[in-house]
């Protein structure tokens, strides 16, 4: 049993992962000793909040069977639409108003998106390669192509919220963002809906086997929407902290961006076919991805090498899985 | 025997159903009595599952009532199904292999109860009652893609207790079990007939369930065509009513004795599906190979193909070794294989007749690495005018052909190789009884012309009408050798149920 | 008699309706721009232009008619481009003229498809041998490939090639653009491929039915890994032409043209289930989307703006076409 128990962990991708990430570790302290600091850390995770909230969301898409690659469109046109009607009607809006007109955008697009697939019955990756297109080509159309740094006093505030900052012994500074708590919240939020609610079974059910699920009753196309509104929702708040943080609002970052998280969210382990994705495999995701994005060049490979390391990672991190899938499938009758 | 129950649960009366212009039933009557198990039987095309479909209220009834517990409906939906208690389990099971036992028992219970928050404890505790109710033990917390699929029956059969179905419908419940799991399957299906919960069988296979069963209806061509106490029937009889023939006389087999061996199969196996198979089919034999579903038989059939690769033994064909585990090889070697499923394993049903006719021959028709699409349409067209296809327009997509046209298609494409074995597994299933008659005199002219053919099937009749030897196979072996001559269905019938 | 009857299955297939879409895109833009539409200037530089995402168009095609998808067209493409190109400048120089100039510009573009060759390979490996989702596989190996552009040119645009290099995407051989040439014999080619070569017929089979190929003894493998080396050596040209169009290459031009292929693909009535697609359908919604393009250009509408005609465009087809895929059976969907 104790046998069984340890070699399906050894085949878990967190697993994996986890270990790609201690070596990493192991061989950057190598080179830099100072490498696993304070201030090392609290700037990858400052790093990590965006693409960790945005990788929740990409989860939730494909563990409900579906694939998204609209969401750094709706990111980014959530954070800009947000900041010019903060500018242009109410500078001095609170930030955490500026946070709910954002999320609420971002809602709102993906209940597009949620439109297509559910009510029309879309293949999911063609219809948010479409919507990406379209929300990012209104966005730079009729809302604006001019990058903001004049950005509402309030945002600008949040940036420099800080649940924690001083200086470490050996004289770096650290800091950590209330950004952070974002962070936290929408991940236990997930993991509450996942897993504590009907809703989220029947979304780890939908994912399993949409024809089963609509046998048993569940509310297909009510979770299948509430996923798309959510993912925007998520996707919106990611936007505005993206803003916030980089002390910008530029209509052009984010999108670019999706091939990061989906990264991150398959070599957590969720799978493309649905029903599988873990929090706890998705932030160690987002982790490896930070850490090769922010660090490559502290295990020496140059910084021009990442794509090809996300890449090879990708490629590896799904591969390994599907040959030894196709191979088990072979041995069977 | 269980308590019989005189109250009626269920009653249709009168059901018809049209589609379009095609009749799926007929002025069908269909009776259900509370903690009874009646098998409902027919061949595929029959009207059985559209009958099913009406009961569970996923289709609606053209014609008739249905009457539950006295109250008469015109049509059910799943809801109305569900609260009256008519649970179904499909074939294919319909369970989440991602999520727990747990929580594939308990999940539309609890979706019932109208709960916003998952409970967890309720689902262990929902779906540990339901597998005590029929006394098994199955880890609660494994995903059910690990169970094996005699447990993921179970699983689903919980399901349905945890429900509160009062009728648990099994569609071709036995098709993925042993021998053994069927046994056990029986036990808990009287375990259910006591709770007073009904059991029907859905099935083109029955000999195995008849003898937990109270009543029998076959259905043929959308009619009723016989219903009566379980005990009033057997296996030949429940094929005669199916199909609607005779037991057909067994034909004299071919000298075959002089003939040289074609294939030689020795010491095959495959771990968890066959082992130590040997046996030999000459030029012109017709060998069958016939039992339970689980016996094997369909793994061997796809082994001697390529499509499963054995772990010990070998294949030689003609003297020469054909390679395991590689279907390019064995075609090249000269083996045909016509799937069991034509629909999903044996067409391209969105593409033309002529193509999925010609479509193993794309390689020798070629000119300069083009392909010569005159000689190939040319050879397609001749074996469509060979096997009788009838087709007004050979570029129309395969779907639209009848299942008898359908199948001769499946065997054109392979006979046009000309191969030297030809493997058939369940050859006429889903077929009119015409075009059933057409492919045995098919099989019979392929042999004399010198083939050597496997058919595998569990159609008694079929399998005594067209071989000169039936191999039974059970539990993954040979378990003895039939000559047709010297047997009948009823001890057939006997070898495959025991 | 035999002839409406000719007509009459004709124009129920989607070919039709898409010569229909694209002479009345050429009438409305020409419309919305007389003088400057219908100019023999403006016919000529859409000539040249569109072959460029076309071309792309066409190596997503046959990854879809297998019921999958080829997400690395454009990082093969400009992967291919920097190459071609580093060997042109450290070999050939901008001043190299002639015989030599030449020399080195058929070895780069031979280099090219070799290169577009072995991507498609190592994408047809990821999906026949590992079994890696399409999807997936080259989403991977596209990040891979494009990587790899920016590994060796560190971000910045390769220059400084020999004036012979232009010809590929600027020169006209009888008045027709070469550009335009190329992509015409690539479409033929293509349609030969898919219509009367063993290949292309049992790629169409296996994109129906997959299952059905396993049983009909089809070579899966070979099959996929033909397929995709196809996309590969067909992006390698795309990157060519783009190549010479731009005078440089850059690991990351054209980025928009992946939603174009794909958007061509299915506006062009390829079913991206698989088991169906036409050159001819392929080759009308290109110049749909040129029309479409240009016409914009001419109206002043901003680049933006064309993103966002696109992707509603490609919205629209499929909500259009979704009714014609139902019918193709398979359900298994490229989520």
């Amino acid at each position: 049993m104790k046998m069984f128990f340890l070699k399906s962990l050894a085949t878990k991708n967190e697993t994996l992962v986890a270990v790609v990430i201690i070596a990493f570790c192991i061989l950057a302290t190598f080179s830099d000793p100072l490498f696993l600091s304070v201030t090392t850390l609290t700037d990858l995770l400052r790093a990590s909040v965006v693409i960790g909230i945005l990788a929740v969301a990409a989860m939730m898409v494909l563990i409900s069977g579906g694939i998204d690659v609209s969401f750094t469109a709706i990111a980014v046109f959530a954070m800009y639409s947000t900041t010019v009607l903060t500018l242009g009607f109410m500078p001095d809006m609170p930030w955490y108003c500026i946070f709910a007109i954002s999320i609420g955008i971002g809602a709102f697009l993906g209940a597009i998106n949620g439109f297509f697939v559910v009510i029309c019955g879309l293949p999911t990756l063609i219809v948010t390669l479409g919507t990406l297109s379209v929300f990012r080509g209104f966005l730079l159309t009729f809302i604006g192509s001019q990058r903001i740094s004049a950005l509402p006093p309030e945002m600008r505030g949040f940036s420099r919220m800080m649940i924690a900052r001083g200086t470490t012994e050996a004289g770096s500074f650290y800091a950590i963002p209330w950004a952070v708590a974002a962070l936290v919240i929408v991940v236990l939020l997930t993991l509450f809906i996942l897993h504590k609610t009907m809703l989220g079974r029947s979304i780890f059910a939908i994912g399993g086997s949409l024809e089963s699920a609509r046998r048993i009753g569940i509310n297909v196309r009510g979770a299948q929407f509430f996923v798309y509104c959510y993912v925007g929702a998520l996707s919106g708040l990611a936007g505005i902290i993206h803003g916030a943080m980089g002390r910008m609002a530029d209509p052009f970052s984010l999108v670019g961006l999706e091939l990061s998280v989906i990264a991150a969210v398959v070599l957590g382990g969720a799978r493309l076919i649905g029903g599988y994705g873990t929090l706890t495999g998705t932030l160690l995701g987002v982790s490896l991805i930070v850490l090769v994005e922010n660090s490559l060049i502290v295990v020496g490979i140059p910084s021009t090498w990442q794509f090809v390391t996300i890449g090879l990672l990708i490629l590896l991190g799904t591969g390994l899985p599907a040959w030894q899938a196709k191979r088990a499938a072979a041995k069977s009758a | 025997m269980s308590k019989i129950d005189d109250d009626t649960f269920i009653e249709m009366k009168g059901i018809g159903k049209k589609y379009g212009g095609v009749t799926a039933l007929d002025n069908v009557d269909f009776r259900v009595k509370t903690g009874e198990a009646i098998s409902l039987a027919g061949e595929n095309g029959s009207g059985k599952s559209t009958l099913i479909k009406i009961l569970v209220g996923v289709e609606q009834p053209t014609f008739g009532q249905i009457v539950i517990d006295g109250k008469s409906y015109s049509q059910l939906s799943p809801r109305l199904a569900a609260a009256n208690g008519i649970s179904v389990i499909f074939q294919d099971f319909s369970l989440f292999s991602n999520l727990t036992v747990a929580e594939n028992i308990a999940f539309a219970a609890q979706l019932s109860e109208k709960k916003r928050l998952f409970d967890r404890a309720a689902t262990l505790s929902i779906a540990q009652k339901a597998l005590d109710r029929i006394g098994v033990n199955i880890n609660l917390n494994s995903r059910v893609e690990t169970l094996p699929v005699a447990h993921k029956q179970l699983v689903a059969i919980c399901r349905g207790l945890a429900s509160n179905a009062r009728l648990i419908i099994m569609d071709e419940p036995t098709t993925a079990l042993t021998g053994r799991e069927v046994k056990a399957l029986l036990s808990i299906i009287r375990k259910l007939k006591d709770s007073g919960i009904a059991v029907v069988f859905v099935s083109h296979k029955l000999a195995e369930v008849l003898e937990v069963c109270e009543e029998v209806f076959v259905l043929r061509n959308g009619k009723n065509a016989a219903n009566g106490p379980a005990r009033d029937f057997d296996a030949a009889s429940l094929t005669k009513h199916m199909t609607g023939r005779d037991i057909s006389e067994a034909k004299p087999p071919l000298n075959i004795d002089k003939a040289k061996n074609l294939l030689v199969v020795d010491q095959l196996g495959k771990e968890g599906a066959f082992s130590d198979i040997n046996f030999k089919l000459k030029e012109g034999e017709v060998l069958g190979i016939s039992g339970v579903l689980g016996s094997g038989r369909t793994s061997l059939a796809k082994a001697l193909f390529g499509l499963v690769a054995p772990e010990k033994g070998r294949i030689t064909l003609s003297g020469n070794n054909v390679p395991l585990g590689n279907p390019i090889a064995a075609t090249q070697a000269g083996i045909g294989y016509v799937p069991e499923d034509r629909l999903t394993e044996g067409l391209f049903l969105t593409q033309s007749i002529i193509r999925n006719v010609s479509v193993s021959r794309f390689d020798d028709h070629q000119s300069g690495g083009f392909l010569n699409l005159t000689s190939l349409f040319d050879e397609a067209r001749g074996w469509i005018e060979k096997l009788r296809i009838k087709a007004a327009d050979c570029e129309a997509e395969v779907k639209s052909l009848s299942g008898g046209n359908q199948q001769r298609v499946a065997l054109a494409r392979w006979l046009s190789r000309a191969p030297k074995v030809l493997v058939l597994n369940g050859p006429s299933v889903g077929v009119d009884v015409g075009s059933k008659a057409d492919i045995h005199a098919i099989i019979r002219e392929l042999a004399e012309s010198g083939m050597g053919i496997i058919v595998i099937s569990d159609d008694l009749p079929e399998l005594l009408a067209t071989c000169g030897q039936i191999l039974m196979m059970k539990d993954g072996r040979i378990d003895s050798i039939v000559r047709a001559e010297e047997t009948n269905e009823i001890e057939l019938a006997a070898k495959l149920a025991s | 008699m035999a002839l409406s009857l000719l007509t009459k299955q004709k124009s129920s297939t989607p070919e039709f309706r898409l010569a229909i879409i694209a002479i009345v895109v050429f009438l409305a833009m020409s419309l919305l721009s007389p003088d400057r539409f219908l100019s023999s200037q403006n016919i000529v530089s859409m000539a040249f232009q569109f072959p460029e995402f076309a071309i792309l168009a066409l190596a997503m095609t046959i990854a879809m008619m297998t019921g999958g998808i080829d997400l690395s067209v454009v990082g093969v493409a400009n992967l291919t481009a920097v190459i071609s190109a580093l060997i042109l400048v450290n070999f050939a120089g901008a001043d190299a003229t002639g015989a030599a100039a030449l020399l080195w510009l058929f070895a780069a573009s031979a280099s090219a498809i070799l290169v577009g060759a072995l991507a498609g390979l190592f994408n047809g490996i990821l999906v026949a041998r590992m079994g890696l989702p399409p999807i997936l596989a080259t989403l991977g190996s596209g990040l891979v490939f494009t990587g790899i552009a920016v590994a060796m040119t560190g971000g910045s645009a390769v220059m400084g090639f020999p004036d012979a290099v232009a010809w590929i995407g600027n020169a006209q051989i009888l008045l027709v653009p070469v550009p335009l040439i190329i992509f015409v014999l690539l479409a033929a080619a293509l349609h030969v491929i898919l219509t009367k070569t063993s290949f292309g017929l049992k790629a169409t089979m296996y994109g129906a039915n997959p299952l059905g190929a396993l049983f009909a003894a089809i070579d899966i493998n070979k099959l996929l890994i033909r397929v995709y080396v196809i996309s590969g050596v067909l992006s390698s040209i795309a990157g060519m032409v783009i190549m010479s169009r731009a005078n440089s290459a850059k690991a990351d031009y054209g980025s928009s043209y992946l939603l174009l292929a794909v958007l061509i693909a299915v506006l062009g009535g390829v079913n991206p289930y698989g088991g169906y697609g036409r050159v001819m359908g392929v080759v009308l919604a290109v110049l749909s989307m040129q029309f479409l393009s240009s016409g914009l250009n001419m109206l002043q509408v901003s680049n933006f703006a064309r993103e966002l005609i696109w992707g509603a465009l490609l919205i629209f087809v499929m909500v259009v076409n979704t009714t014609d895929w139902s019918r193709f059976g398979r359900a298994k969907s490229i989520h």
